[in-house]
């Protein structure tokens, strides 16, 4: 498969389709999970897969991600033998997955990336209430994915309308990087939110794609 | 919304004219320019319901309708709502001087393990401004915070909310725990959040999903006309 992905404003706006079909698995993922996924491929030597992303801007409307994941399954699936969704319920209310049972086809258990990159028994045990998350992506689209989305460019006094009942962001790390670490700590900061980082890696990503593709 | 607003003096609109200036402030989430005009038609000898439901209900009834049209966004919506809560903050004290009518009791709260308030809040004040008395129980409630302030209020309405997809199944906890108790059908209980949807919400044995806080406002009303047509047997 085409090993390049596009930039991360790119992913967030409009995903990525690849140019042509080369695996017999599709992934269909997340755009805020293109570089985590390929660098899985990468390691593991999964020549078979192929991966086409959908906007990570449906991280702000999951409304509309069953909808957009049907078509998207429905359009590239057949040229497949076997497709594989990768999102998590991602605030989808069990919708992801009626669709997903529906059509046949396999996704990311748990609420969100954050559980599942934090391990999904650890994250339910933590029962942390008043942590507001970012991953690796999320660090390095926090302007566009979230805090011009939310019109906090344009109204910062809407942060506390948001944020009041936070109390930590914790930034779950996917890799080693102090750049992005240190804009984790700014996007605290300008949220007003105490900080933390915690070392994830790929977490439970890594087994699920291993025992589905 | 545009520059030539600058000029405009409130105090020098009639009242037809102040009014569809203030929901155009409304719309616009300026909080200053609304409470001005408040207090002008207050000045004017308004009664404070009518100010409620001309201006200001009527506004954010505009901004909820372009909202579920995908006209405006969560942003512009809680400029919005922050305007009107500028409104009402001078109009409440007046509202409970002067009597203004009562449709029904609700308290209203976020379910356990959830902090997110934000569509909680925006129901809680549209719901007062159609004239509902408000309990607002905050965020993170256990089934015992929603039934003993349902009970000592003498609420109509239980309203629960939910953000996230592992926190809206506690909302069947405190459904099944008022059947347990014998005192569900006291109740009408409304559900409502982002993730949720009209299939949970039956499915969960609640009244009605309310997708915004405009459906809302009319499924209370709704049922607390149904609740007063009842016949005395059944009520």
């Amino acid at each position: 498969m085409d090993l390049t992905l596009p930039d991360d404003a790119t992913l967030t706006r409009d995903g990525f389709v690849p140019e042509t079909r080369s695996g017999r698995v599709l992934v269909l993922a997340c755009g805020a999970l293109a570089r985590e996924i390929l660098a899985l491929i990468e390691l593991n030597g999964w020549d078979h897969v192929d991966l086409h992303c959908l906007p990570a801007l449906l991280h702000n409307r999951p409304d509309r991600i069953p909808a957009a994941v049907e078509e998207a399954v429905s359009r590239r699936g057949a040229d497949y033998e076997q497709t594989f969704v990768a999102y998590a319920d991602c605030g989808t209310g069990g919708l992801l997955e009626a669709t997903c049972q529906r059509l046949g086809v396999q996704m990311i258990p748990g609420a969100h990336c954050y559980a599942f990159f934090d391990g999904l028994a650890t994250f339910a045990a933590r029962e942390e209430l008043t942590a507001f998350y970012l991953t690796d992506f999320l660090a390095r689209q926090f302007e566009s994915v979230i805090w011009k989305p939310l019109g906090l460019d344009r109204h910062p006094e809407l942060r506390d309308m948001y944020f009041g009942n936070y109390e930590t962001l914790v930034y779950l790390a996917q890799t080693e990087d102090a750049e992005l670490t240190t804009r984790a700590r700014a996007a605290a900061d300008r949220l007003g939110l105490a900080f933390e980082r915690r070392y994830t890696g790929y977490g439970e990503l890594a087994t699920v794609l291993a025992e589905n593709i | 919304m545009s520059d030539e607003e600058d000029d405009i003096i409130l105090s020098e609109l009639d009242d037809e004219e102040l009014v569809q200036q203030m929901m155009d402030d409304l719309y616009d989430g300026l909080k200053e320019e609304i409470e001005e005009g408040v207090r002008i038609l207050l000045d004017r000898g308004w009664g404070p319901y009518d100010i409620l439901t001309k201006p200001l209900v009527g506004g954010m009834t505009i901004v909820g309708a372009d909202f579920r049209d995908g006209i405006l966004f969560v942003p512009e919506v809680l400029l919005a709502a922050n305007a009107m809560k500028g409104g009402m903050f001078i109009l409440k004290p007046l509202l409970v001087e002067t009597g203004a009518p009562t449709i029904g009791k609700m308290v209203i709260g976020t379910v356990k393990g959830d902090i997110h308030d934000i569509g909680k809040n925006l129901v809680a004040m549209m719901m007062e401004g159609a004239g509902f008395e408000i309990v607002d129980l905050g965020i993170n409630n256990a089934v015992e915070s929603y039934l003993e302030a349902a009970a000592k209020e003498g609420a109509d309405i239980i309203g629960m909310s939910a953000l996230l997809t592992t926190t809206m199944p506690y909302m069947k906890v405190v459904i099944d725990t008022m059947k347990e108790q014998g005192i569900r059908e006291d109740y009408i209980v409304l559900v409502g959040g982002a993730p949720l949807n009209e299939e949970f919400g039956k499915a969960i044995g609640a009244d009605a999903y309310c997708r915004d806080a405009a459906v809302a406002v009319e499924t209370a009303k709704t049922y607390m006309a149904r609740k007063h047509n009842r016949p005395p047997a059944e009520a």
